[in-house]
This record gives C-alpha cells, structure tokens and sequence, in this order.
C-alpha cells in the first residue's frame, strides 16, 4: 500500500463533473507533479487529498487513513498533511514567529516562549528567512510571504505536503527563490504532492509527472520519459503550448 | 437678551448625577447589546428557517421604528403583560435591544469580512473550530468592524437622551428639572448639549487609543 | 376614557402628514445646505474645510433632543420674538440633515474624486463642470443608497418633535394613549404605521446597494 493512496476518486460541484475516477499512488519521498491545463481538475484533486473537499465517489487514503470517513479525526490527520496556497493566506495580525508557532504551540507540540521562537528560527532558516521573524506579512515581498507560508507548514513536521500552484501569483522574479526551497526540500526527503505551471521544475525535480485533463489521468510517469515520448495527443499539446 | 448661567451651579451635584446615569445606561446597554448582538450574528447562519426569522424579524422591527416608541412600549406596555420596570431599567432595556439590533448587523459583516482562505489556512494547520474563531478570525474581523462599534456605542450615549421621556435620570433628565426650578431654559440646554459633547469628544478619544493599543498590525493603503 | 377605535387610527394616519412635512422640510433646506457642506469638506480651502467640520463635529456630538431644546428656547432668546415650535424644530432637523447628508455625500465625493477630476481636467472641463457632469452624477450613485437610510433616519427622529408638542404620529400615539388606557394598542399602532413607511425604504437602500456593488 503506497503512503498516499487515491483510487477512483470522483467529485462533481453541482451537476458539473470536475473529478472522473482519479488514480493515483505516492510513496514516501516522492515529488509528485500534477500538471494540466486549468480546469482539468488538478486544483480540486489537491483540495480533496487533505479533506477541503468532499468527494463523491472512490477513496483517498493518506498512511492508510481514509480522508473522507467520519470516523476520522480530520483535524488531526492535518497537523501530518501541510498545505501552502497559492494567495500565502499568512494570518496578518501576526507576526511571522506568531504565524509559524500559532499552530505547535496550540496543538501542544512546543511550550510557548523560547522553545516556540527557536522553533521559528529553525524553520525559517531552513528557507532562508531568520532575520524576518518579527515581521508582519504586509511588510514582506510575496517571494517572502511564500517562503513564511512553508516554514509555517514545515513547524508542524508534516509527512507530506501538497502545493497549490504557489508560484502562480507571484511577479516572476520572486518565483526562483520559492522554487528553490521546493527543491531543498524535495532532497531532503518531504513527500511532495504540487500543482503547479512550472514545467522546468516538474521536469527536474518531480521524481513523477501526473498529465491531467478534463478530470481524468490522461499519463503519468517519470518525467524524462513522459516529456520526451508523450503518449496523448492532449498531453503532446499541452507540451508545445507551454514552451 | 438676558443669559444668566449662574444659577445652574447650585445644581452640580445633580448634573452629576444626571452624568453618571447617562454612562452607566451606555454601558449597560452596550454591553448587553453587543452580547444579543453577537448571538444574533452566529445564529444568523443556523439551519432553521423559524431561527433565522425571528432574528431578522427582531432587526428589521427595531430598525424601522423611533427608539422613541419602543421605550414607550417597553415602560408602558410591559407592566399589562405583568412586568412593571422603573424607568431606568425599562429604558436599559429598551436600550439594550435596540443597540443588539444594529450590532447583529455590525458583527455579521465582520464575520463575513473574514475570507474563507484564512479559516481553511487555519484549518489545515490543525487547529479546532474554536482555536479558528479566536486565533483568526476574532481580531482581524473587530479591527474591520471597529468605525461601526465605535460610532454605534456613541450613537447610544446619545440616544439615552430619550429614557428622559419616561423619567429615567440621567442627564437629559436633569436638564428638565433643573429647567423647571430655574425658568432659565436655553441656559440649562446649552449647557447639557455642551455636556453631551465632551462626553462624546472623550469617548472618541478613548476609542483611538484603544484602536492604536490593540490594532498594531500594518494593513495595505 | 374610551376604548381604542378605529378613528384613533385615522387620526393617527392623519398626524403622518406632519411627519411627512417636517421630513421634506428638512430635506428641501437641508438638501441644499447640505451639498454646500460636502462641498466646503472637499475644498481646498482650509477655512471652509474647518468650518464645515466644526459644525459637523457639533451635530454629531449632541443629541438630537439636545438640539432641539437649543432651538426651541433659543430662538426666542435671539431673536427676541416667539417663534412656532414647527419654525424651530425645521431649524433644527434642517441643520441635522445638512450636516449629516454632507457627510455621506462628501464620502461619495472622494471616492470618485482623483482619478476622475484628472480625467475631466484633460478634457478641458472647467472645475466647475468637471464637478457638475463627471464627479457628481457619480458621486451621487455612491451615496445613494447611504442617503436613502438617512431618510430613514430622519422619518424615524421626527418623532422627537412630539417632545415640543407637534403633533406629528408619535405625538398622536401619546394622545390617543392617554385617552383610551390602551398604550399598547396606540403604541403598536404607531409603531406598525413608522415600520410601513420604513422598511419599504430600508429594503430599497439594501437593493440599491447590491446593484452598486455589481456594477463596480
């Protein structure tokens, strides 16, 4: 059984199917890349992996914990699954050091105090902003506010963290610097689920590629392979148009 | 023209008290208002229709009738329904609900003021439902609501005015009698009015300090 | 004493005409007074600015009750001559109305104000018509639905004139009340006939503001 498990999954949003039998397996220190044209489904995909969403069909399981079951302690499935957004959604009344312990202190993995700030230290150096613990979002660049977002979801020590086209929103050249820390991590051994435009990343990074289209799996495979010899004319297609 | 302030000195201690019912009305009816206010706004979104009405239905009456009549009919017309309250609490009732009226209205949009980005961000840290309110939600929505509040509470010390009119005794009150003793009407108005508005220049002050003390993060001009 | 009957309720629905006539009263004199104030706040004379702000800083301050017995007792210590209590309630709701009226027009001012007052200047619109065509029409569609729950406010505060006597609805209440023993007959009543008037007004504030929101 593989850490993450989707199998079949289907969501509709009213009549609309956005979502036709989803497939796919991750293991642990995996960089999946979810790549598609905008609404294909990938966006939603993401959101129903840590319980956003509901589903209307099939199953997704993370450790062999089913998402969707009412069984389970959702909340606590989450504190193990991180998420960064595409628009940061960083808490503005809060420092950064408050952003990032928010969350520990209140689940009770860290004491308040010094403890919590070294936490945020240590995090934040792990994407190379120390020196702006005491800052407030609106005082930092979206690169920044980016970077804050992760070490936010690292603080918390997810198994797996997913990506929602967190670069999308950004002025093109603050896109590098959160790229980089994407791929620091990616090393160091996360497990990695991202949406995301950027197919050099997904070319050089990703360990797999998943090709959506119109809600299904059209390909997936590693990527050297898929981007060199695509199978699908849909995928041949998107391939051109994004270079 | 023959202005003689000088009578009214006799009457401090009065005035005074006249003062100090008129804040303690404001208080009372600020408080107990904000907390109907607040109930009202979380039970805005309850699932049953017959809850919603009568929370809309409460709003839409105290909006659209003269807090005027609605003291007369709290201090008139409880006690045929068995409940006689003295004019001072008749009227912090009467007070009371129509300051949770207006901030059912006001509490409503600062929970709405709050995007459903920063709750699922809140959420997918695995913080509870209550850790969300009072961690994300709470401060942000009362800075956006805070011009609202503020102008409201003010609105309110002004409106105790009208608990005069049942013979409560605050300040509005006092006018009246000291104008019945001293036959020097413009006078003892003149001075009320000048009363009620260092009260109100004191309040807003106050109410700029809270919001520079509380209210530090920077936000987007 | 009598029982409530049904000409208590027509004298009622009487009264409402000087309800409404205090109403347009305040609005005929306060309407104009009221744009002059808007426009004094959007100067960039700082006297005018100053004054304005004064005056609006005053009204704001004081209950409405208060300005109404500063009227009714001054005016004739001024002026030296007795004057109707309708003359010195219309003083005082018209000077209500101005200042309140300027304020949420003067917010519909500034929030069209900069960009359009350029575009106008480009144009080879003097001040004055770049005022009069550009900014005001849409300024007005701004406050809108601000002005119209002003009237609300200002039909619901009429019946602070009962306190000097006119008998206006909620005066009429008081009347009809102290006649029959039955206050909440007359005051349900009363309160039935304001809530007719206003929240008709009240729901079309609300569709005002929708539509603007849309279309911004």
């Amino acid at each position: 059984m593989s850490f993450v498990d989707i199998r079949n999954v289907r969501k509709s949003f009213g009549d609309t199917e956005v979502l036709k039998g989803v497939t796919i397996n991750v293991e642990k220190g995996e960089i999946v890349t979810i790549i598609g044209r905008s609404g294909s489904g990938k966006s939603t995909l993401l959101r129903c992996i840590n319980g956003l969403e509901a589903i209307n069909d099939g199953e997704i399981r993370i450790n062999g914990e089913l998402v969707h079951d009412k069984a389970t302690d959702l909340r606590h499935l989450r504190e193990k699954v991180g998420i960064v957004f595409q628009q940061f959604n960083l808490f503005p009344h809060m420092t950064v050091e408050r952003n990032i312990t928010l969350a520990p202190t209140l689940t009770k993995r860290v004491q308040k105090g010094e403890a919590a700030r070294k936490l945020a230290l240590d995090v934040l150096s792990r994407v190379g902003l120390e020196q702006k613990i005491d800052a407030y979002p609106e005082q930092l660049s979206g690169g920044q506010q980016q970077r804050v977002a992760i070490a936010r979801c690292l603080a918390m020590g997810p198994e797996l963290m997913l990506f929602d086209e967190v670069t999308s929103a950004l002025d093109p050249e603050l896109v590098g610097e959160v790229l980089k820390v994407m791929e620091d991590l990616a090393r160091q051994g996360m497990t990695m689920i991202l949406v995301t435009h950027e197919m050099n990343f997904a070319r050089n990074v990703a360990s797999k590629i998943v090709f959506m289209h119109a809600g299904k799996v059209h390909e997936q495979g590693a990527p050297a392979e898929l981007f060199a010899n695509p199978a699908t004319s849909e995928l041949k297609n998107f391939i051109s148009s994004t270079k | 023209m023959n202005l003689n302030f000088n009578q009214l000195w006799r009457y401090q201690d009065d005035f005074l008290h006249g003062i100090q019912t008129t804040l303690l009305l404001t208080l009372i009816a600020t408080v107990a208002g904000m907390l109907i206010g607040l109930a009202g706004a979380l039970l805005s979104d309850s699932r049953q229709p017959a809850v919603r009405l009568a929370i809309r239905s409460y709003v839409e009456v105290i909006r659209n009738t003269p807090a005027l009549i609605q003291i007369f009919l709290i201090f008139f017309v409880l006690p045929y329904a068995g409940l006689r309250l003295p004019p001072f609490q008749a009227a912090s009732v009467a007070l009371s609900l129509y300051m949770g009226a207006y901030t059912v209205e006001i509490f409503r949009s600062g929970l709405a003021s709050i995007p459903k980005s920063q709750i699922e961000a809140g959420q997918c840290l695995g913080l509870t439902r209550f850790q969300v309110f009072r961690y994300v939600i709470l401060l942000p929505a009362l800075r956006n609501i805070y011009p609202s509040l503020a102008s409201q509470i003010i609105l309110i010390l002004l409106g105790s005015s009208l608990a005069s009119q049942v013979s409560a005794d605050e300040l509005f009150h006092t006018a009246a009698f000291v104008e019945s003793r001293t036959y020097r009407s413009f006078e003892v108005y003149a001075v009320v009015c000048a009363i009620y508005f260092i009260m109100v220049l004191s309040l807003r002050l106050i109410f700029a300090g809270v919001e520079r003390i509380a209210f530090r993060w920077p936000t987007r001009r | 004493m009598r029982g409530f009957t049904f000409s208590d309720f027509l004298t009622m629905l009487w009264a409402v005409q000087w309800t409404a006539t205090l109403v347009l009263i305040a609005l005929a004199l306060g309407g104009p007074l009221g744009l002059a104030m808007a426009m004094m706040r959007s100067s960039r004379n700082v006297v005018l600015n100053v004054i304005a702000l004064v005056i609006l800083q005053i009204v704001q301050g004081v209950p409405l009750l208060g300005m109404l017995m500063f009227f009714y007792f001054g005016m004739p210590v001024f002026l030296g001559i007795q004057v109707p209590a309708l003359v010195s309630v219309s003083v005082a709701f018209t000077i209500f109305t101005a200042a309140f009226l300027g304020e949420i027009w003067r917010g519909g001012i500034q929030a069209v104000h900069v960009n359009q007052s350029e575009a106008a200047a480009c144009l080879g619109l003097t001040r004055w018509q770049g005022f009069r065509h550009v900014i005001a029409p849409q300024a007005f569609k701004i406050a809108l639905p601000s002005t119209v729950n002003f009237l609300v406010q200002l039909i619901k505060n009429t019946s602070l004139a009962s306190i000097v006597g006119l008998v206006e609805l909620a005066r009429a209440g008081q009347l009809a009340s102290a006649a029959t023993f039955a206050p909440l007959t007359a005051y349900a009543c009363v309160a039935a006939i304001y809530f007719a008037i206003c929240f008709p007004l009240t729901q079309w504030s609300r569709s005002l503001e929708k539509k603007l929101h849309v279309v911004r």
